[in-house]
C-alpha cells in the first residue's frame, strides 16, 4: 500500500514540472519586458531593476527557470500589482473561502446525484430513469452564472428568503453552494447511472442474489461498493470543474473567493496574481487527484495489498 | 425405477423466453424433469442448448434482458413461480443454493470472503454477525481451505481459481440448501483441480443428502457424479436416462454424437471428450429449424423428420426419448394426421 | 443466455458502407432527443445567417429613453439598460456564439488532429513531448485552462475563440492518439506499410477516417462547450467585449440591474441553454448511433 501511494505521489512530479513551465513561459510570452510586467505600470525603474535582478533575467533561460522554480517552491510569487501585497498573503486569505464552497457543492452534488442515478439504474428506461437523464443533460447545458441569477431572482428579490450576495453566515453559503453544485451534480448522476447499471449486470451480483440477500443488500453492499471506484474518480475529476465554476459562480454572487481574484486580476492586469492564482488551481487539482488516489487504495483490497 | 418418494423438484413444462430488440428467444421451450433427495441430476449439452437458462429460470435469477418465464417450478410441493418476490428470497440460498460457472468473476473482488459466506446465513439462519463469521471459518474448514480463519478475512484475489471455487461451494452448502444447481463448476478450472473439486462435491453430497442439479458439457464428470441424466438439445430435452444406460446404449442420435461414437457395447466411454464430433452447431433459439431440431446436423434422419416435431417416447419405467427413430410405425401415422 | 458466446463487433472498418450509414441514420431518426436537438442546431444556424432579416435595425444602438422597460409589442423581450432590443441582440448574439463556436473548433481541429496523429503514429519521443503537454494541460480543468490564455492573449472575441481553442486541443490530440493506436496495427495498415505507402498517404487515407466518428461526436459536444465557455468569459467581462451584442456578456451588464429588471438576466439565459443543449442532445444521439461503446 505504502508503495502503491508513493508511486502515486512520483506520478505527479511531471503535471507539477508541465504546470510550472507553463507558467514560466506563460509570463515570458507576455509582450514586453516581463520585470516590468512584474513590477507593475507605477513602479520605479529601481524597483524594476529590483526585480529584474530577483528573477535572474540576465541569465540563461535555464538558470531563469530553476531560480523561478525555486521562488515556487517557498511560495514566493512575487507582490500584486494592484494591491503591493504578497500574492500568496492575499491566495491564502480567500482560499478557505473558495474551497468552502467547493467542498459544500460537492457534498450536495454527491448527496442528490448518486441517489438519482442509482434509482435510474434500478429502473433502467422507465420513465423515472428518463427523467433522470433528460434532467442531468439540462443541468450540463445549463449556464452556472444565469442559474446563480435566476436563484437570486426567485430566492432573494421576489421570496426574500436568502441573500443575494456577500459572506456572512450559513445563509450566505446555500445559494452559491447550490448553483456550483447544479454543475456536477449532473455528471455524478450520470456516471452512477452507467456505472450501476455496469455492476448490477455483474456474475457476482447475480451470485448475491442466488444467496437469497435482500433487493438493498445486493444493491448497496454488492453492486454500489463496486460502482463507487469509478463514481469516486469522476468525483475527483468534477473538483477540477468545480473550480472552474467556482470562477462564475463567485461572481454571481460576489464571493470573496480566489475564483473571483483570478477575474479581477486579470482585468487589471496584474500578472504576479494572475499566475498565482493560475498555480493554487493547478496545485488544488493535483491535490484532489491525490486524494482520489489515496481513496481508491481504501475502497479497493486489489490496490490495498499490491 | 424411480426412487419411491416424492420428488424434491419438479419442472414442468419450462418455457422461458427473452424479448430482445432482435425478436424473441425461446431459450427454454417446454422442459420437464424431476430431482429426488439426494441424487445428483447431470444436465447435459452443447453451449446454448438452454440448459443454463433452465438453472437460472428455477431460481428466477434472469434479470436482463428481460425474460418471461412460464410453466411450474415445484420445489418440495411448492411451484414457485407462483410466490411473491419475498419467498422466492427466501428459497434462494436457503432451499435451493447455486454454484456458478466463473470463480473468477463470481465472487464480490471488495468483500472478504468469510462476509461473502456469513452474509447468506444470516439471512436464513438466524444468527449474530459473530457467530455467522464463525460458522463461515467452519464452512471453509469443511472444503478443505487451509488456516481458513485467516483466509476468512482475504479478499477473492488472494484465492486461486481453485480455491475460489471451494468457496463457492462453503457459499452454497452454508445454509444446508436441500438441492444445489451447480452450473458447469469446474469448467473454468484446471483438470488436476477440477478433479479435486469433483471429489469434494461428491463427499460433501454424501454427508448432507443434498440432491445437485449438475449443469455440464463434460461427460467425464456426468459419469463420475450423476445418477440420472437429462440430455438437452435447442430447448428441449431429447433424452432421459439412468446414468449407465446412457453410456450403455444412447437412444437419441444426438446423445450418441455426444458420446462421440457409435456405442460398442462393452465399451466403456470415453471420458472428457468434447463435442465437436457433430457437425455444425446448436441453431439459434431464433430460428429454430422445423420439425425435430437436430435433423439438418443428424446423421440418421427420416424425411419425416424435417416436417413433423417428434413425440416423446417412454423406453422403459425411467427412460424416454424424443426421437422418431424410436417410434412404432403406429406414431408415425398419426403424425401425418396432426 | 449465459453460456452463449457473444461476438463482439469489430472497433475498425475501413470505411463506413452505405448499409451501415443507413442503419445509422435510421437510428438517428428514431431516437427523439436527438431529433429535438438537430431541430434546434437548425433553428440556431438559421437565427444566426438570418439575423438582418429577422431583426431590422442595429442591435447595439442605444435609446437611453427605452432604458430596462419590460416585455412589450414593441420590444417582445424587453429593452436593457441602453434601451436596446433585448430581441435583438438576442438573435445578432446567435450569430457571435455561432462564429464563436466554429471558430474555437477549427482551431481545436487544425491543432489537436495533426498533433494526436503524430504523437499516435509515430510514438517514442515526440509523442512523449506531446503526451506530457497534454497531460499538464488536462490538469487544468477546460473553463480555467481558456481563462488562464485570455489572461495571456488578452481579452476580445477573436482571444476568446483562439483561448477556448487551445483549451480543446489536448481532448482531440488524446481522442486522435486513442483512435491512431488502436488501428495502427491493423491488418490494413500493415499492408499498405508493405507495400511501401508513404506515411502521410497512410495516416490521413487509412487512419484518418477510423478516427472520422469520435471527432464527429467529440465536435457536437464541443460546440456546446465552446458556447457555453464563451459566454462564460462575456459573463465575467473578460470575453466579447461590448457593444458587441454577446450572450453571456449580456448576462454580465443584467447582473447589475436584477433588482429593477429581472427580465434583462432571463432570455439571454435560456438563448445560451437551449443552444447549448441542443449540441448536447444531438451529440449524444450521435453517440449512440455512430459507436455506443464510446460512451462517457
Amino acid at each position: 500500500m505504502l508503495n502503491y501511494l508513493v508511486k502515486r505521489l512520483i506520478s505527479t512530479i511531471p503535471v507539477l514540472i508541465g504546470i510550472s513551465l507553463l507558467l514560466f513561459f506563460m509570463l515570458r510570452m507576455l509582450p514586453g519586458d516581463p520585470a516590468q510586467v512584474l513590477a507593475g505600470q507605477m513602479a520605479t525603474p529601481q524597483e524594476i531593476e529590483n526585480i529584474r535582478h530577483q528573477l535572474g533575467l540576465d541569465r540563461p533561460i535555464y538558470e531563469q527557470y530553476a531560480i523561478y522554480l525555486g521562488h515556487l517552491a517557498r511560495f514566493d510569487l512575487g507582490r500584486s500589482a494592484r494591491t503591493q501585497n504578497p500574492v500568496s498573503q492575499e491566495i491564502w486569505a480567500r482560499l478557505p473561502n473558495t474551497l468552502l464552497l467547493a467542498v459544500v457543492a460537492m457534498g450536495l452534488a454527491c448527496l442528490l446525484g448518486i441517489p438519482a442515478g442509482i434509482i435510474s439504474a434500478l429502473r433502467p428506461y422507465s420513465w423515472i430513469d428518463y427523467a433522470v437523464t433528460m434532467t442531468a443533460l439540462f443541468g450540463i447545458s445549463m449556464p452556472v452564472f444565469w442559474l446563480g441569477l435566476m436563484l437570486v431572482v426567485l430566492f432573494s428579490i421576489i421570496l426574500k428568503w436568502l441573500p443575494a450576495g456577500g459572506t456572512g453566515g450559513w445563509q450566505y453559503v446555500i445559494l452559491p453552494s447550490v448553483t456550483l453544485a447544479s454543475f456536477v451534480v449532473a455528471f455524478i448522476a450520470r456516471m452512477t447511472r452507467s456505472t450501476m447499471l455496469e455492476t448490477l449486470s455483474q456474475d457476482y451480483t447475480t451470485t448475491a442474489r442466488s444467496k437469497g440477500l435482500t433487493e438493498k443488500v445486493i444493491v448497496v453492499k454488492h453492486a454500489f461498493r463496486n460502482a463507487l471506484i469509478p463514481i469516486i474518480t469522476v468525483v475527483g475529476l468534477q473538483f477540477g470543474m468545480l473550480l472552474g465554476g467556482a470562477v462564475l459562480t463567485e461572481t454571481v454572487f460576489a464571493w470573496p473567493g480566489i475564483g473571483r481574484l483570478i477575474v479581477d486580476s486579470i482585468l487589471a492586469r496584474d500578472y504576479p496574481m494572475i499566475q498565482g492564482t493560475i498555480l493554487v488551481f493547478g496545485l488544488l487539482y493535483i491535490l484532489v487527484n491525490l486524494a482520489v488516489d489515496f481513496i481508491y487504495a481504501f475502497v479497493d483490497p486489489r490496490i490495498r495489498y499490491d | 425405477m424411480n426412487p419411491p418418494e416424492a420428488p424434491l423438484l419438479a419442472v414442468r413444462n419450462l418455457h422461458t423466453r427473452f424479448h430482445t430488440l432482435d425478436g424473441v428467444v425461446n431459450a427454454v421451450d417446454g422442459v420437464d424433469f424431476e430431482v429426488y433427495p439426494g441424487e445428483t441430476l447431470g444436465l447435459v449439452g452443447e453451449s446454448g442448448c438452454g440448459k443454463s437458462v433452465t438453472a437460472f429460470s428455477i431460481l428466477q435469477l434472469l434479470r436482463c434482458p428481460p425474460a418471461e418465464i412460464q410453466g411450474q417450478v415445484e420445489f418440495e410441493g411448492v411451484d414457485l413461480l407462483g410466490l411473491d418476490k419475498e419467498a422466492v428470497r427466501r428459497i434462494r440460498g436457503g432451499g435451493i443454493s447455486m454454484i456458478f460457472q466463473e470463480p473468477m468473476t463470481s465472487l464480490n473482488p471488495v468483500l472478504k470472503i468469510g462476509e461473502q459466506i456469513a452474509e447468506g446465513v444470516r439471512v436464513h439462519k438466524k444468527m449474530t454477525h459473530r457467530q455467522s463469521r464463525r460458522w463461515a471459518v467452519e464452512m471453509l474448514r469443511m472444503v478443505r481451505i487451509s488456516s481458513p480463519g485467516s483466509r476468512a478475512r482475504q479478499y477473492p484475489h488472494k484465492f486461486s481459481g481453485g480455491m475460489r471455487q471451494r468457496a463457492m461451494i462453503a457459499m452454497a452448502l452454508s445454509c444446508r440448501p436441500r438441492l444445489i444447481l451447480a452450473d458447469e463448476p469446474t469448467t473454468a478450472l484446471d483438470v488436476t483441480i477440477q478433479a479435486q473439486v469433483m471429489e469434494l462435491m461428491q463427499e460433501l453430497k454424501k454427508e448432507f443428502n443434498t440432491a445437485i442439479v449438475l449443469i455440464t458439457h463434460d461427460l467425464g464428470v456426468i459419469a463420475e457424479m450423476a445418477s440420472r441424466v437429462v440430455v438437452m438439445y435447442a430447448g428441449k430435452i431429447v433424452e432421459e436416462a439412468p446414468v449407465r444406460e446412457i453410456f450403455k446404449d444412447p437412444r437419441h442420435p444426438y446423445t450418441r454424437g455426444l458420446l462421440g461414437s457409435i456405442p460398442v457395447i462393452g465399451r466403456k466411454a470415453e471420458t472428457g471428450r468434447r463435442l465437436q464430433e457433430i457437425p455444425g452447431v446448436v441453431p439459434s433459439p431464433m430460428e429454430a429449424p422445423p420439425g425435430c431440431r437436430f435433423h439438418p446436423r443428424c446423421s440418421e434422419a427420416l424425411a419425416l423428420c424435417s416436417t413433423q416435431p417428434p413425440p416423446v417416447i417412454r423406453l422403459t419405467d425411467n427412460r424416454c426419448v424424443r426421437c422418431w427413430l424410436e417410434a412404432g410405425d403406429n406414431e408415425k401415422k398419426t403424425s401425418d394426421f396432426v | 443466455m449465459t453460456d452463449a458466446s457473444t461476438e463482439s463487433p469489430r472497433m475498425t472498418q475501413p470505411a463506413a458502407t452505405a448499409s451501415r450509414f443507413r442503419r445509422q441514420w435510421a437510428k438517428l431518426k428514431r431516437n427523439k432527443a436527438a431529433l429535438v436537438g438537430g431541430v434546434l442546431i437548425l433553428v440556431f444556424v438559421l437565427t444566426a445567417l438570418l439575423a438582418p432579416v429577422l431583426y431590422r435595425g442595429n442591435p447595439s444602438a442605444p435609446n437611453l429613453m427605452k432604458s430596462l422597460e419590460p416585455p412589450s409589442l414593441e420590444n417582445p423581450l424587453g429593452t436593457d439598460e441602453l434601451g436596446r432590443s433585448i430581441l435583438g441582440r438576442i438573435i445578432y448574439g446567435a450569430r457571435v456564439s455561432l462564429l464563436i463556436a466554429v471558430g474555437v473548433i477549427a482551431v481545436g481541429i487544425i491543432l489537436g488532429i495533426p498533433l494526436g496523429l503524430i504523437s499516435g503514429y509515430y510514438g517514442g519521443k515526440v509523442d512523449f513531448i506531446i503526451q506530457r503537454i497534454t497531460d499538464a494541460m488536462l490538469a487544468f480543468p477546460g473553463f480555467l485552462l481558456a481563462l488562464a490564455l485570455v489572461a495571456v492573449l488578452g481579452i476580445g472575441l477573436k482571444n476568446t475563440m483562439i483561448s477556448i481553442g487551445i483549451s480543446m486541443v489536448p481532448i482531440y490530440i488524446r481522442l486522435v492518439r486513442g483512435c491512431v493506436l488502436s488501428v495502427r496495427e491493423e491488418i490494413y495498415v500493415e499492408a499498405a506499410r508493405a507495400v511501401g505507402t508513404r506515411d502521410a498517404v497512410i495516416l490521413i487515407r487509412h487512419i484518418l477516417p477510423n478516427v472520422m466518428v469520435p471527432i464527429t461526436v467529440q465536435t457536437t459536444l464541443g460546440m456546446g462547450t465552446a458556447i457555453l465557455f464563451a459566454a462564460g468569459l462575456g459573463f465575467l467581462g473578460i470575453g466579447v467585449q461590448p457593444p458587441t451584442p454577446e450572450w453571456g456578456a449580456m448576462l454580465g451588464s443584467a447582473r447589475n440591474y436584477l433588482f429593477h429588471a429581472p427580465h434583462v438576466a432571463t432570455f439571454p439565459g435560456i438563448a445560451i441553454f437551449l443552444a447549448v443543449l441542443s449540441f448536447n442532445l444531438f451529440g449524444d444521439g450521435l453517440r449512440d448511433a455512430l459507436d455506443p461503446r464510446f460512451k462517457l
